[in-house]
């Protein structure tokens, strides 16, 4: 029973089904490939005991780093593809700023979640413009990660998509030097998927929109006013 | 048709050496070179008629590791046979002559075979101040290399100096030592390696010799042949590094079992050479055999990535940073921030989900007359 104060709220259905499943493959292929990455970077001795004929568990490590290396590649192109032809809010567009009020948009966002100032114009339907921009930047060390990645891949694999990327190794002077910065790219992820995780319930809980639910059920609400603004 | 530039077989009868010996010779040559059996016609033909090459072999900024690796090649025919068959015809560290002799002999072998030689050249080349840090008989290498690559018929860059540098262009590089590929224009055969192993430099002198070009280069100038292949894709303690067993420490038992030295900074890795193949000193062993790990010499900038450590050192976070310290301090960093961003957001934005609460529906408005705890917020509205 609604009384004087309570406002509607429309539903948005923000999130197509593409776009989410894009984006749980791909933060379970992230993980993967950063757990078992690290692991390759510095591994964990276990079943000391064992002779090698009874076991392969760094192999196994290595294999489920590349398996899930061509699973985050291929997702990674498809959603790119998804972008030209998505909805608006997952179209390439709304990632690259290219105008004035996806800036002024971003520095709102930055005085309302880190100043803490009140919230003053519309709150965005799809991402913020600010997390637009951490998604274009994360994009970038997506692809820098594929490319050392692959191009390290290149030196023990005969498959012919490595060897598209078997460029970068002399040019970043040797498997050695793309290997650091491999391992380097990898602490973004975790610096990200720490602010992203936490910004993510914290917009859910702070703008009670279903923030968390959309990139479930693609659903977001949006109160009506605000549509008129 | 004995012109005064005789072929190899020429050479080595003027030697004494037997019709037998020189099908030795080719034999080994063929196996050295990598050939098929097939190609033995071809090589004998090759040896019987082509006019020796001369060689000119050039040392800058090295320490003659690679001088003394060739000569120890594990066919000592070989090592013989290229030594007295080649016309090495100016290489300071053997030759006898001396001074402004040797230098008028260099100047006529490159005269007199213009378009013919081999240049080989060991070590690195200076360019500081116009190269004054390495100069012999009054002239930079600089000067020297360019004079001598111009009218050269193949070029090899002996070992990491003259490929990559080596440890005198490790950071901060002092002397500005630059590999000979990025002076000259012409095709260099990269040979890395500190040294390169005996038999890879026999092996690439004699598939020049047989074929008068270079052997198949990879995309760094290095013959396919020897350095397709990783030193880790090879080594015999590999099946430890697929089960995860690790030294930890250079005397832990795991040491002693002869377990993979990835934990102790191997660069087997990242390191493409045919040591775990070919082996040294006469096919005895390599380093890994010895219980030590790879050091990766034949990699470029290998000194600055340490020779014990899993990976280099991050620059400009102290001297004992990692990749991995770096990361780790950031992700604290940013824990502590989130932590302190959600601390304050429960104070500041209080007001804003409360007013988020006042627009909201209240599916169970509460009974009128019944007790409503004061700080119940979850109504739409005032119930009252
Ligand atoms: C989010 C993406 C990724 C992360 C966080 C990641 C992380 C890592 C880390 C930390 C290492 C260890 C590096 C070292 O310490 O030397 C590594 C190694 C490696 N990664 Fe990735 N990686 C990612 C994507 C990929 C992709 C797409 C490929 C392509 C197949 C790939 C292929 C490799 C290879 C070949 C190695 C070297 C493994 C070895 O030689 O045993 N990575 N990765
Ligand atoms: C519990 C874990 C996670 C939750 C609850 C979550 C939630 C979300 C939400 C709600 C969005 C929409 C963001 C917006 O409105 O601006 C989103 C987008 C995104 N998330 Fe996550 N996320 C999680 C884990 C991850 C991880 C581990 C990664 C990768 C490191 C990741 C990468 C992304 C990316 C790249 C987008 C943009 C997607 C696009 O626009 O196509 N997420 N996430
Ligand atoms: S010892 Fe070195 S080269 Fe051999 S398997 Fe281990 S890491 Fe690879
Ligand atoms: S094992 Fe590594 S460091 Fe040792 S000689 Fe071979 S390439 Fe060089």
């Amino acid at each position: 029973m609604a009384t004087a104060t309570t406002l509607p709220y429309r539903r948005v259905y923000v999130w197509e089904l593409p776009v989410r499943v894009f984006h749980w493959v791909n933060a379970i292929s992230i993980v993967l490939l950063a757990v078992t990455g690290f692991l390759i970077g510095w591994p964990q001795t276990i079943w000391m005991s064992d002779e090698p004929y009874q076991q392969y568990w760094f192999g196994w490590v290595r294999f489920i780093h590349f398996a899930a290396g061509y699973i985050f590649f291929f997702n990674l192109l498809f959603r790119v593809y998804w972008s030209f032809v998505g909805n608006e809010y997952a179209r390439w567009s709304s990632y690259i700023p290219h105008r004035k009020e996806q800036f002024l948009n971003a520095w709102e966002t930055l005085k309302v979640d880190i100043l803490q100032t009140k919230e003053k114009g519309k709150i965005s339907v799809g991402h913020n413009y600010l997390a637009a921009l951490t998604y274009l930047g994360l994009f970038f060390v997506m692809l820098f990660q594929v490319v050392t990645g692959f191009g390290l891949y290149a030196g023990m694999s005969d498959a012919w998509l490595p060897w598209l990327f078997a460029w970068i190794v002399p040019l970043m002077g040797g498997d050695a030097w793309v290997r650091q910065w491999h391992h380097i790219a990898m602490w973004a992820f975790v610096v990200f998927t720490v602010i992203h995780v936490y910004l993510s319930f914290y917009h859910d809980v702070v703008e009670g929109r279903g923030t968390i639910s959309a990139i479930v059920g693609g659903w977001k609400f949006e109160r009506d006013d605000e549509f008129d603004k | 048709m004995e012109n005064q530039v005789p072929s190899i077989w020429g050479a080595m009868k003027a030697k004494g050496y037997s019709r037998r010996e020189f099908m030795y010779f080719c034999g080994v040559a063929i196996a050295a070179a990598g050939l098929e059996r097939s190609g033995f016609g071809q090589v004998v033909n090759a040896f019987e008629t082509k006019p020796r090459p001369p060689v000119v072999w050039l040392h800058f900024q090295e320490c003659t590791c690679c001088s003394e690796s060739f000569i120890r090649s594990s066919h000592p025919i070989v090592a013989d046979v290229i030594f007295d068959t080649l016309s090495l015809d100016y290489t300071e560290t053997l030759q006898a002559a001396a001074g402004t002799q040797a230098e008028k002999s260099l100047k006529d072998t490159m005269e007199k075979n213009k378009g013919k030689y081999i240049l080989l050249v060991e070590g690195s080349v200076p360019l500081l101040e116009d190269g004054i840090c390495c100069t012999i008989g009054g002239r930079s290498a600089l000067e020297i290399l360019k004079e001598a690559a111009a009218d050269a018929a193949a070029i090899v860059a002996w070992g990491n100096c003259a490929s990559h540098g080596c440890i005198q262009a490790a950071k901060p590089n002092p002397t500005q030592a630059t590999p000979i590929s990025k002076l000259i224009k012409k095709p260099v055969i990269n040979v890395p390696g500190c040294p390169p192993i005996a038999e890879v430099m026999t092996g690439v002198v004699t598939h020049l010799l047989i074929f008068g070009k270079p052997p198949e280069l990879d995309s760094r100038g290095r013959p396919k042949e020897f350095y397709s292949r990783r030193v880790h894709d090879t080594c015999y303690r590999r099946p430890f590094y697929d089960a995860g067993l690790f030294v930890e420490n250079w005397d832990d038992d795991a040491a002693r079992k002869g377990y993979c030295l990835y934990k102790m900074g191997c660069k087997g890795p990242t390191t493409y050479n045919a040591c775990a193949v070919t082996k040294w000193n006469q096919g005895l062993g390599y380093p890994i055999q010895a219980g030590h790990g790879c050091i990766g010499c034949s990699e470029e900038a290998f000194w600055d990535q340490g020779l014990y450590e899993r990976l280099p050192k991050f620059p400009g976070f102290g001297i004992e940073s990692t990749a991995d310290t770096v990361g780790r301090t950031a992700t604290v960093v940013t824990a502590a921030g989130v932590g302190l961003h959600a601390i304050m957001s429960s104070i500041r934005k209080r007001k804003v989900i409360e007013e988020n609460m006042d627009e909201s529906v209240n599916i169970n408005p509460p009974k009128p007359g019944s007790a409503m705890p004061a700080d119940s917020v979850d109504e739409g509205g005032d119930a009252s």
